[in-house]
């Protein structure tokens, strides 16, 4: 098994699983390369928790804005039909689930949907969560975008999170540089599996039990 | 006659008493009450409790009050950030408690508060660390967690215009916890850019009406717009752009 996409393509595999009309939060860090790959010719409207829809690119260095930043604060530029609103008004957008799709990054996810992204419990670091726990209730359909493996090669998908969980069986599908993960009622399902890795394979890879519904997502 | 305005940031900050539980607007640089928090810094008022999205940003504004060792207690959702050394310093320290709060769940309790809602269930943070203790009800097959209002004393928070009646319109994501903060303060100051004359403001645009709001002081233009427009030519944090390059790009752009 060799075949590891990289977060770009990645980004871009995301990308071509939203569809025209969506609302979606795209997570800080690798999911905001997801922006990049949005079809031109289609329109998609980006919520930033901080208080916009219809967030656009970055702008040059000479037209940064300080007051229009991401959640990242990182700035950014307003798409015309942009509109503004305060951080009640945003957040309840999340929570009352009128948005379509939230892309997160996470450290574990389970293999009944828990969702482990916004503290490793590591004694003496300070605690930060921002908008972390209302993103993960929040949207119709949940997608984390991760590396499968962690750096020393374990596994990010779990049978039970080991990390303080950000929120419950909250994740629908799993983006990784091997494979696309659904989560369902028995577990974890692969989707689609990228290059000659193969369900078995990951299966071991994980030691975690794989439905393999490759044919049926093709279908 | 009603006016809210005051000729100074020294008037706005004026009777804040220590111990006193303080707002401040803002998200990250976006929004964030700079010249009011220098004003309370230089007040003088101590032990205070700050509701904020976050615990500062270098060495200025929040984290400049941090510094001063003015503040008891933050209550927030992401104090640690690239740049948060003051706060981390004296969390590590002992100096400073934190309540963390996850970003829209203390969005909500501050709407609350201004709202006059008792308390609220919420879905956000059930099952987590930061719901443990709290008091659940299943509703409709989903579990909700208890959660309660936050007031303040005094909420510090910069918009964009306002009028002598305290009416506010902000610019862009600067707008971020303005509002609320607004509705839940007993003291609302706020600082504009400009106090225009009574009926310049559009009621249809007006964000935030006058009732929220108690003292505007108006501190000028803010250096990334001229006449209205935006210009550019500054960095995130509003500084003026200075390496050559960034010069080029400026007059390129603008």
């Amino acid at each position: 098994m060799t075949t590891q996409l990289s977060r770009q393509e990645l980004a871009k595999r995301i990308a071509s699983d939203i569809p025209e009309g969506s609302y979606v939060n795209l997570g800080i860090g690798a999911p905001t390369l997801v922006a990049n790959d949005l079809p031109e010719d289609q329109e998609i409207i980006l919520h930033t928790e901080n208080g916009m829809l219809g967030m656009g690119e970055a702008p040059e260095t000479a037209r940064v804005d300080p007051d229009l930043v991401n959640a990242g604060k990182q700035p950014v530029t307003a798409l015309a039909g942009a509109s503004y609103f305060h951080h009640a008004d945003s957040f309840g957008m999340m929570r009352g689930g009128h948005l379509d799709v939230c892309v997160l990054g996470a450290f574990q996810v389970a293999e009944n949907g828990d969702l482990a992204n916004w503290s490793t419990g590591a004694l003496g670091a300070i605690p930060a969560v921002g908008g972390a726990m209302d993103l993960a209730i929040g949207a119709k359909h949940l997608y984390v975008m991760m590396d499968l493996l962690t750096k020393q090669g374990e596994s990010k998908l779990v049978t039970t999170c080991s990390y303080p969980l950000t929120g419950l069986g909250c994740v629908s599908r799993v983006y990784t540089d091997f494979a696309v993960f659904d989560v369902t009622p028995n577990g974890f399902a692969v989707r689609e599996l990228f290059g000659d890795n193969t369900v078995g394979e990951l299966s071991e890879l994980l030691t975690l039990e794989l439905a393999d519904e490759t044919h049926a997502a093709r279908a | 006659m009603i006016d809210k305005s005051v000729s100074s940031v020294a008037d706005a900050v004026a009777g804040i008493p220590d111990g006193a539980t303080v707002m401040i607007g803002g998200f990250g640089r976006a929004g964030q009450p700079v010249e009011l928090i220098d004003a309370l810094i230089e007040q003088g008022a101590g032990d205070l409790t700050i509701v904020s999205n976050n615990a500062g940003n270098a060495d200025v504004g929040i984290a400049a009050l941090l510094a001063k060792r003015r503040v008891r207690r933050v209550i927030c959702s992401f104090p640690r950030q690239s740049d948060s050394w003051v706060f981390d310093g004296l969390y590590r320290e002992g100096a400073i408690e934190l309540e963390l709060v996850p970003q829209g769940n203390l969005a909500e309790r501050i709407r609350a508060a201004g709202a006059g809602i008792g308390a609220f269930f919420t879905p956000t943070g059930v099952g987590t660390q930061l719901a443990e203790g709290k008091e659940t009800r299943e509703i409709d097959g989903r579990v909700y967690a208890l959660e309660y209002p936050i007031k303040a004393d005094v909420a510090l928070i910069s918009a964009f215009k306002a009028d002598r009646w305290g009416n506010l319109i902000y610019r862009e994501t600067a707008r971020n916890f303005g509002p609320i903060m607004a509705s839940a303060a007993v003291t609302t100051v706020v600082q504009v850019d400009e106090i225009v004359q009574l009926g310049r403001l559009d009621p249809e645009t007006v964000v935030t009406p006058g009732i929220f709001v108690d003292r505007v002081v108006a501190l000028g233009e803010r250096p990334w717009l001229k006449d209205g427009v935006f210009i550019g030519g500054v960095d995130l944090h509003g500084r003026p752009l200075e390496s050559a390059h960034d010069r080029a790009e400026a007059e390129g752009g603008a």
